[in-house]
């Protein structure tokens, strides 16, 4: 087996026994980026050098016995997360030279633990998108078929991770951005409770749903990196101070004793039939695990989550991105009548046109007149999808859904038409209207292309998500199939 | 709900997003679909439910008034487009 394939838990065992080193496993990460990166286009900025010179730095931590949990272990993050004096980029033509003067909370713990970071990786432009095509740089391809899109917008942390381009990656998630790529892709993605991790770095993007968390190759791994990454940081007034759990105490693999329900307005109309199927298949095996199976439960309101979601998340956004006017930092045009003029056209040549759409939703949202009839609207139903939410894990311990209606699709399919493309999130987006936690497992193929499935669970549930999580991966094997490259 | 390019020239302005004849008509378009989607919010009955503006809530999240160092000023300067003596470098507000 190429070191490139192994999980952390893997890994980690063979550095301590010092059968590898931390420098072989990472040019192995790095080779392989190497033969697959100019097909899938993965990353925005490798970090060969940084990487190699973490990889003794860990080395020699290992032979000193002062390792930690990650210590020499190749991780690729998300380009919306800041790295101090690695450009942050967000795939945007706005941030394209930014060069952040510090470190993401989330980076800073995983330095601490040990991480070598072998580079960023390409999103859709600001977190924006479902496919990875709103990079302003370039697309990410499909591993699985490389005529289709990854998922998005964590697509290029998801596709490094289903090609052993990394060890583990690090995503956001504002809609089903980690879910949703990895249901795409065939991973592992964890996207955590509302304030679970720390936000403080991140890019913002709609600051009151986004979440940051592990794109793994299994279940171990995700339970291993949530350890480092979770916990209170004062630097980000709404993460959670609340004691962190080990998350591997979770990972039995039984279901005893635990209540599952399946809400049935997740099976939407237009679901591609093998979703659904794989989806009932997986329930079949999660009872024979020893999970009661309710199919009875009903979140009414799933339907309006989708125009929910578009109003709230433009609107914070549209107030997020008025930072962009090419005084402090980014993309400036100097060429310009006036200081307005300049303004105009710096955000005008900066943002691309998925983040110009969102920009002007979210403005026209929350206009005098508007005001009352979309936002505040928008916020008194994401109140009845939270209360609803509540109410259903009252019964049952965590749900189960597909994580897309479909597998993934073509490129270029859906780039056309804002409201088909917002539609492949409508499995994912209510998870964060609600703030709760989701995790997305591989769960199926329907022509050789990924299946995903979805557990939702309540608020600091994740260890219910990752005990019912590792129970099915530990009883089917998606996890191990491997894309053709 | 149908946007009119004036309508679409206004939102640009108000956030000083330069868009194009092109864009102007593209996003009249687009907008005004989403904006036709989304009224389906409207068959919601929301009476007496309040609005939730973050999903778990804490409230009154104080810390102590500590001092500490800030970043470098070159360091933050470092990314400016246009700096002088220190300072960020802007056009002229007034003119």
């Amino acid at each position: 087996m190429d070191l490139c394939q192994l999980a952390i838990h893997q890994a980690a065992e063979l550095l301590r026994r010092r059968e590898v080193s931390s420098v072989e496993l990472t040019r192995a990460v790095l080779d392989r980026i190497e033969k697959v990166d100019s097909r899938v286009r993965a990353f925005v900025t490798i970090t060969e050098d940084m990487a190699l010179e973490q990889a003794k730095e860990a080395d020699r931590r290992i032979s000193d016995g002062t390792a930690a949990l990650l210590t020499g272990i190749p991780a690729a993050i998300k380009d919306n997360m800041c790295t101090r004096g690695i450009r942050t980029t967000c795939s945007s033509r706005m941030l394209e030279n930014f060069v952040p003067p510090y470190d993401a909370t989330v980076v800073e713990r995983l330095h601490a633990a040990g991480m070598v970071m072998v580079g960023k990786t390409n999103m859709d432009e600001f977190a924006m998108g479902s496919s990875n095509e709103h990079s302003a740089f370039f697309p990410t391809y499909n591993p699985w078929d490389l005529s289709r899109v990854p998922g998005g917008s964590s697509g290029g942390s998801a596709v490094s991770v289903a090609t052993d381009a990394t060890i583990y990656a690090i995503g956001s998630d504002t809609g089903g951005s980690i879910r949703q790529p990895a249901g795409f892709c065939s991973v592992v993605g964890l996207k955590p409770t509302y304030g679970r991790v720390s936000r403080y770095g991140l890019v913002a993007f709609a600051s009151s749903l986004d979440q940051i968390g592990p794109l793994t190759k299994d279940v171990t791994d995700c339970a291993l990196v949530m350890n480092v990454i979770a916990g209170h940081d004062s630097r980000d007034s709404t993460s959670l101070p609340y004691p962190v759990p080990d998350y591997t105490e979770s990972l039995v693999p039984d279901l005893k004793g635990v209540r599952l329900g399946v809400p049935k307005e997740y099976f939407v109309e237009g679901m591609q039939p093998e979703v659904a199927q794989a989806i009932r298949s997986a329930t079949v095996v999660l009872e024979e695990l020893g999970a009661t199976v309710d199919w009875d439960v009903s979140l009414p309101h799933t339907r309006y989550g989708l125009a929910a979601y578009y109003i709230i998340a433009p609107s914070e956004a549209s107030a997020n991105l008025a930072r962009y006017d090419g005084v402090k930092y980014g993309f400036s045009v100097k060429e310009a009548e006036n200081m307005w003029d300049a303004m105009e056209k710096t955000k005008g040549n900066g943002f691309g046109p998925e983040v110009k759409r969102r920009i002007m939703l979210g403005t026209y949202a929350l206009s005098a007149g508007y005001y009352d009839a979309y936002y505040l609207k928008a916020l008194r139903v994401r109140t009845l999808i939270r209360r609803e939410f509540e109410e259903a894990l009252k019964t049952v311990d965590a749900l189960v859904t597909p994580t897309s209606p479909t597998v993934p699709f073509k490129i270029g399919e859906k780039l056309d038409d804002p409201i088909q493309m917002y539609l492949s999130d409508v499995c994912t987006l209510p998870i964060n209207i609600a703030g709760v936690p989701g995790i997305s497992v591989p769960a199926g193929f329907a022509d050789g292309l990924p299946i995903g499935m979805q557990i939702i669970g309540r608020p600091l549930g994740e260890e219910v998500l990752l005990r019912v999580a590792y129970a099915y991966e530990q009883a089917t094997d998606w996890h191990k199939r491997k894309p053709p490259l | 709900m149908k946007l009119s390019r004036e309508e679409v020239k206004h939102l640009a302005l108000l956030v000083r997003l330069g868009i194009n004849e092109e864009e102007t008509e593209r996003f009249r378009e687009q907008l005004s679909n989403i904006l036709e989607n989304f009224q389906i919010l409207q068959q919601v009955d929301t009476t007496d439910v309040p609005p939730t503006a973050h999903a778990i809530a804490l409230e009154n999240v104080l810390r102590e008034d500590e001092p500490s160092s800030s970043l470098p000023v070159v360091d933050v300067l470092a990314n400016a487009p246009s700096q002088e003596e220190g300072y960020f470098m802007v056009r002229a507000v007034l003119e």
